[in-house]
């Protein structure tokens, strides 16, 4: 970095680093430019004009986002003619805009609402021509609906930039422009991983979440169903921004006390089905060493990854593990295991999935996990629809006093709860695989290395004597990467893990929206949920898949062993190469 | 001219390994899209799957493209295409009421083909034939100082045409 220039915000000097934008250097000075557009993890787009600022000597307003700071440089950031303008151009925006808060699902939580809000726009000037198309229902998880859209570019900019998936684009061009996916396919024919990035960033309702809530609340009073529920370890680690709360909070207890006063006979977690995929996956991948099968292993966890690789990758399908998610093997044992247990019909069980994820809603309808004709998960509500039934069922959150989840799917390791941060599948797989390989304990359980929010992270294990070589990617971009070396270099590592979102599972595509104080994604937002799943797993006495005593019990009592046939029967599944075939550019074309 | 045959598509990929040899071939779509609408009369849905798989572009991407210029026909076109001027002379003398008259003589909106697969219809702006405006083009060849009547013969000249032809 060179020597710092001044700059004058309003009137007053600053030393500022030369070569950022001058939003970046009043953001660092505590002044806040409105933006719509611009998001600090994506490339420039410049389209809103929304970050308009006065700059002494030139004629026009400038965009803050995209234009450089220079010495001496004068800026206004509030004078009344520049409010005035700013305030026009959100007017514009709103001109188009089905203006129905109080029946849209963003309603309470919507950046042009809160924009709109701080603009002080009182009434409106203007009566634009509305768009007129129809929502895109055809998803299992997402829904796009061009009439909220305002064109920012955020969705197309994360599928392309992030998520490497490139199924948006905008089409057409002026009044008529759409993001759409190419030929204007229905969502559930393109080659979208469902992974729900797009809603993360919408500023707006054009993308928001497939909702099963109104079926939910409908099916837990129905007095013919034993209604069981399931919960991912980020749920806990970020339902309390839904409430208010800072990031970071473990709500586990109210969490569960939440959902039985919803109506839920049995509370159960799927930390507990992260440990018995641990032991199936780890087994696998012993298995694979000592047998000379397919490697480098590739963890199978994450369902936007699961089409993503089918679409994009259908070379490494032999690659990827057989197991089934955490979410999945959840399901499969509640409508076995625990439907003999309690002696129930398991067609009479209601499954229910509460996740940080919509690539989840995807998976659940997958015919590749059903079993006996069933399919392990019912219905699965994201985060957000969860704070929501939360709300709308009049329960006070916040207060409410924890509860623990029910025997015998509720009972986990710490393992079980870092599968819910990037690189802690990996984590949790060592833990274990090493003890079956060597025969020891592995007494350095913390893997510092693949921890952390490093796009590709790698670490190297001895076990007896032989390297291990690992690798972590999170986000399907950097998931790309990853796989282009594997593809590259097929021995370069032995063992592989990929989740599809930024940050792992704690960045899903369910997962609360940002607030008033923070932005998509930010980075850390998604930290202190991975803390807190960190400290979750500290504090726990049993921090190996295997020492948790109710895994040994369904091992005992109704699987065997890892790996047996009826393991194969419940908790294993299969993949094949799908149409569309997604297209990976040589290099970023935006 | 709008079926797809082996021959076009070998064609297309020699024109994009062509293209590959250049040094910033993604530039190139354009082209290469104004090369496939050059072989189909239009740009076929297989066609940009099979563009996007050589040039190794999101098919999204090459929608977007495909779709920003007016001048890209996304469904195959007729057997003419009539562009009718829209530009200011034009429109001062009546080009609206000749373009209403095509549209209710061949039952179709701007953009579309007829059912019997003879017209397209398209509107331009300035064909730079103002003295003889309203003015339309049909398959390059300016016709002028149109009415809504004199249009509709116009039209029914070149059925009569086709029809003669196919007979
Ligand atoms: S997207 Fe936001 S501004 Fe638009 S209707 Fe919904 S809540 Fe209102
Ligand atoms: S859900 Fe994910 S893959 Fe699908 S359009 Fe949105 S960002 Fe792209
Ligand atoms: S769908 Fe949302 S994120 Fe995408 S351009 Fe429209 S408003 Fe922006
Ligand atoms: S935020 Fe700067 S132009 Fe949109
Ligand atoms: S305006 Fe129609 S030819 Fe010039």
């Amino acid at each position: 970095m060179g020597k710092s220039i001044t700059i004058h915000i309003n009137d007053k000097p600053y030393k500022v680093d030369p070569g950022q934008t001058i939003m970046q250097a009043a953001d660092k000075l505590g002044f806040h430019i409105p933006r719509l557009c611009y998001h600090p993890k994506l490339s420039i787009e410049g389209a809103c004009r929304v970050c308009i600022v006065e700059v002494e000597g030139m004629k026009n307003y400038v965009a803050s986002c995209s234009y450089p700071v220079n010495d001496g440089m004068k800026i206004r950031t509030n004078t009344p003619e520049l409010r005035r303008a700013r305030r026009d151009i959100v007017e514009l925006i709103l001109d188009n805009h089905p203006l129905d808060c109080h029946i849209c699902d963003r309603n309470g939580n919507c950046e042009l609402q809160r924009l709109s809000y701080s603009m002080g726009i009182k009434a409106r000037h203007f009566e634009g021509e509305r768009k007129n198309y129809d929502e895109d229902l055809s998803s299992q998880a997402v829904v796009r609906n061009p009439n909220k859209c305002i064109l920012c570019g955020r969705c197309v900019r994360i599928c392309s930039e992030i998520q490497h998936v490139h199924n948006l684009s905008q089409a057409y061009r002026g009044f008529r422009t759409v993001v759409m996916p190419a030929y204007n396919m229905p969502f559930s024919e393109s080659v979208c991983t469902t992974c729900g990035q797009c809603i993360n960033v919408c500023p707006t309702a054009a993308f928001v979440e497939k909702s099963y809530t109104q079926e939910l609340f409908e099916r837990l009073n129905d007095p013919g169903l034993v209604k069981v529920v399931q919960f991912a370890p980020s749920v806990r680690a970020a339902i309390g921004e839904a409430f208010g709360l800072e990031p970071g909070h473990n709500m586990e207890g109210q969490l569960v006390a939440a959902l039985r006063k919803l109506g839920f006979d049995y509370i159960f977690d799927t930390q507990f089905a992260a440990d018995l995929t641990i032991m199936e996956e780890a087994s696998e991948f012993l298995e694979r060493i000592q047998n000379k099968g397919k490697l480098p292993m590739i963890t199978s966890c994450s369902s936007a990854w699961m089409k993503c690789m089918e679409q994009f990758y259908p070379d490494l399908i032999d690659n990827v593990s057989t197991c089934k998610s955490p979410m999945s093997m959840n399901g499969a044992m509640i409508k076995s295991y625990f439907a003999e247990k309690i002696q129930v019909d398991p067609k009479k069980i209601l499954s229910v999935a509460v996740m940080c994820c919509t690539a989840k809603k995807y998976e659940a309808d997958r015919p590749e996990l059903m079993f006996d004709g069933l399919r392990g998960v019912d219905i699965v509500v994201t985060t957000r629809e969860t704070a929501w039934m939360i709300k709308s069922a009049g329960i006070d959150f916040l207060n409410i006093e924890p509860e623990k989840t029910d025997a015998p799917l509720g009972l986990s390791s710490g393992a079980g709860a870092i599968f819910g941060t990037t690189g802690g599948v990996m984590e949790a797989a060592i833990r274990t695989a090493y003890e079956l390989y060597t025969g020891e304990t592995l007494v350095d359980i913390e893997l510092e290395n693949i921890r952390g929010l490093q796009g590709i992270k790698e670490a190297a294990i001895q076990m007896d004597g032989q390297e291990l070589r690992v690798a972590v990617a999170h986000g399907l971009g950097n998931a790309c990467g990853l796989l282009d070396l594997v593809r590259m270099d097929p021995g370069r590592y032995q063992f592989v893990e990929i989740m599809g979102c930024p940050g792992g599972c704690i960045g899903g595509g369910g997962q609360p929206y940002a607030g008033a104080n923070s932005i998509p994604l930010d980075e850390e937002v998604l930290q202190k949920r991975a803390k807190a799943l960190y400290d979750l797993d500290r504090g726990k006495t049993i921090r190996r898949s295997h020492d948790n005593p109710d895994i040994q019990k369904l091992y005992r009592e109704f699987l065997q062993r890892p790996l047996s046939a009826t393991s194969h029967k419940y908790l294993h599944t299969h993949y094949q190469a799908k149409l569309p075939r997604g297209i990976i550019p040589d290099r970023a074309i935006y | 001219m709008s079926e797809i045959t082996q021959e076009k598509m070998d064609q297309i990929k020699a024109y994009i390994d062509r293209v590959k040899q250049q040094p910033y071939p993604t530039s190139y779509l354009i082209a290469v899209l104004h090369y496939v609408q050059g072989l189909f009369g239009y740009v076929p849905r297989e066609v940009m799957d099979f563009v996007a798989q050589e040039m190794n572009l999101p098919t999204a991407h090459i929608w977007g493209v495909a779709t920003f210029y007016h001048y890209f026909n996304l469904k195959p076109i007729g057997k003419h295409v009539i562009s009718v001027c829209m530009g200011t002379a034009c429109y001062v003398k009546g080009a609206h009421d000749v373009l209403e008259a095509i549209k209710r003589e061949l039952q179709i909106q701007v953009g579309q083909t007829s059912e019997d697969r003879l017209f397209t219809l398209q509107e331009a702006r300035c064909l730079g034939a103002c003295g003889i405006a309203p003015v339309i083009m049909i398959d390059g060849k300016i016709h002028g100082e149109l009415t809504a009547k004199s249009v509709v013969e116009l039209i029914h000249r070149y059925r009569k045409a086709a029809r003669g032809k196919t007979a």
